[in-house]
């Protein structure tokens, strides 16, 4: 059995309390490999040489669900990893990421996770990564990822990026490239407080006909939190990529919005909408005349939002 | 039973002020079903507005069962079971029609008492359920959905704003009939502002507002043939008749 805090770190970014009775999974915790299964068709071997893991899923294999969470215990731990993903043809997996950290030291605890992934002709990819950060330290907690995508003939990707809660500081970075085809789904939440501060970089390059993208943002900026989306969509066939960025800001936070969209091909379709406002005075009204106060009507807003 | 006593509202600042309500009083008893009517601007919205608790009125009173609530907030109106279905209501971006409807309720509705409610404004409720209430929706279908909201709840006094703008005729034909046997239903008494003959002709009593004052009250029969006849002379406003939309 896990000790408390690191089965509530596990439920808040995997929702597993426990190492998973099935599937492959890799447990990092630390700086280190707690723990690790491989199955028939999804093989984990740790990187000779750099700290990280590759996670090859066979072709043609069905359903498989894989989870790799990365958590931070202690105070004053830089943990960096590469990742790499080898998604065989025509493979289903989703695969459940994210990373905890609980500080309640002094120190900063980071961790930078660089995932590459390759993702084969007419695979399909669910992504889900989930950042938490917890402990009454005065530690920050930073997370700073990378993510890189490359997408072979008519692959699908959709990938959720999650980070609600206690995270001090984040740099995100995330790129991706699709041939013919291919599609991919971004859906970003965030929600910052107190005085953190929170970049994404999005750069999608539509490459081959008939690739397709959206990314979804979905931002709550409270207190005096900072936050800057620079999300970029470029068009080098005929394609269609939708950009959306929306955020509620609050308090004395501040917001960026940068959608950037281009296209170098005259059959590319891409698309772009950014809006920044505080909550509307008659969301929080309706709310309130179905009996909720202004509190619970605006966690409501947020938590509907965020969802 | 609601009660308003020299009702006034005011708007604007120690230079220049307007007087959209002026000493509006009128008894609703339990079990009524009541109309506003009355032309555009003389004050119906604002009216259902401060029976809501959204606007306050700057001067006279409001009661509830006898107990004095001029002064509570919209939250604690809606508890003591006051309601209203706003004209335009507003949109959420991720927020379901079920889990709108179940706040509304108070706790987790299930599924088939949220088609049950979906189905009495005219939506075929299993394609909606998990739909959001956002933009992806047209007008007609958030003011049903809203009008839906109100249905989904014990109150003694339900107040529908409008209830039949941007509702197509073939959902004008099923939403009287819902106002029908909510009159008979869960809330005590209904207030619904409406410009529409057939919803006037669902009225125990009607009362028309111009001008921001009370101008006529009666019931049914007596009001709905001076609204369709004379009034258009007194105060210009004559009741619609029904046409596609």
């Amino acid at each position: 059995m896990m000790d408390e805090l690191l089965s509530g770190l596990l439920r808040s970014i995997a929702d597993i309390d426990d190492i998973p009775t099935d599937g492959a999974y890799n447990i990092r915790k630390d700086g280190e490999g707690m723990a690790r299964r491989s199955t028939e068709t999804v093989q984990i071997t740790p990187k000779s040489g750099k700290p990280g893991i590759d996670v090859r899923v066979a072709p043609f294999s069905k359903a498989d669900r894989v989870h790799i969470p990365v958590v931070i215990t202690k105070t004053g731990v830089n943990d960096l990893v590469y990742n790499d993903f080898y998604i065989g043809e025509g493979a289903d997996v989703e695969i459940v990421a994210g990373c905890g950290i609980h500080n309640s030291g002094c120190e900063a605890s980071e961790h930078d996770g660089i995932h590459r992934f390759f993702v084969g002709k007419g695979a399909h990819v669910r992504y889900v990564e989930k950042h938490y950060g917890e402990g009454d330290g005065t530690g920050e907690r930073i997370l700073n990822p990378t993510t890189e995508v490359h997408l072979s003939e008519d692959a699908v990707c959709e990938m959720e990026m999650v980070q609600i809660k206690g995270v001090d500081s984040t740099l995100r970075e995330t790129t991706a490239d699709l041939e013919a085809g291919a599609k991919l789904v971004i859906l970003e939440r965030l929600m910052t407080h107190g005085a953190q501060t929170a970049r994404s970089n999005v750069e999608i390059r539509l490459n081959g006909a008939g690739s397709t993208a959206q990314i979804i943002s979905r931002s709550v900026a409270k207190d005096s939190s900072e936050q800057v989306f620079y999300p970029r969509a470029v068009g080098n066939a005929p394609c269609h990529a939708h950009v959306q960025c929306d955020s509620i800001i609050m308090d004395d936070a501040k917001i960026r919005s940068i959608p950037e969209i281009a296209a170098n091909h005259c059959d590319a379709q891409i698309i772009h909408e950014a809006a920044i406002g505080r909550i509307n005075n008659d969301q929080l009204t309706k709310l309130r005349t179905l009996g909720l106060t202004e509190s619970e009507a605006e966690a409501v807003i947020i938590e509907g939002f965020l969802k | 039973m609601l009660e308003l006593k020299h009702v006034s509202f005011q708007v604007g600042d120690a230079h220049a002020q307007a007087e959209i309500l002026r000493d509006v009083s009128f008894t609703l008893k339990d079990g009524k079903f009541f109309v506003i009517t009355g032309p555009n601007g003389g004050g119906k919205s604002t009216l259902a507005r401060l029976i809501m608790g959204i606007e306050k009125p700057t001067a006279g009173q409001i009661l509830l069962n006898g107990r004095d609530v001029t002064d509570l907030d919209v939250t604690e109106r809606a508890r003591c079971g006051i309601g209203y279905a706003f004209q335009q209501p507003p949109r959420f971006k991720g927020l379901t029609v079920r889990r709108l409807l179940s706040l509304a309720h108070g706790s987790d509705l299930p599924e088939d008492a949220c088609c049950a409610y979906l189905t009495n404004v005219g939506l075929c409720s299993r394609d909606y359920l998990n739909r959001e209430v956002d933009a992806s929706l047209s007008g007609g279908e958030v003011k049903r959905i809203e009008i839906a909201t109100l249905m989904a709840r014990d109150l003694e006094v339900a107040i529908f704003d409008e209830p039949e703008a941007g509702i197509d005729l073939w959902s004008f034909s099923m939403l009287v009939q819902s106002f029908k046997n909510l009159s008979r239903g869960r809330h005590k008494s209904v207030i619904l502002i409406s410009h529409q003959e057939r919803i006037m002709q669902l009225a125990d009593e009607i009362l028309v507002v111009a001008d921001g004052q009370v101008r006529a009250r009666g019931s049914r029969d007596e009001m709905l043939p001076r609204l369709l006849g004379q009034f258009e002379e007194d105060c210009g406003f004559r009741a619609k008749e029904v046409t596609a939309q």
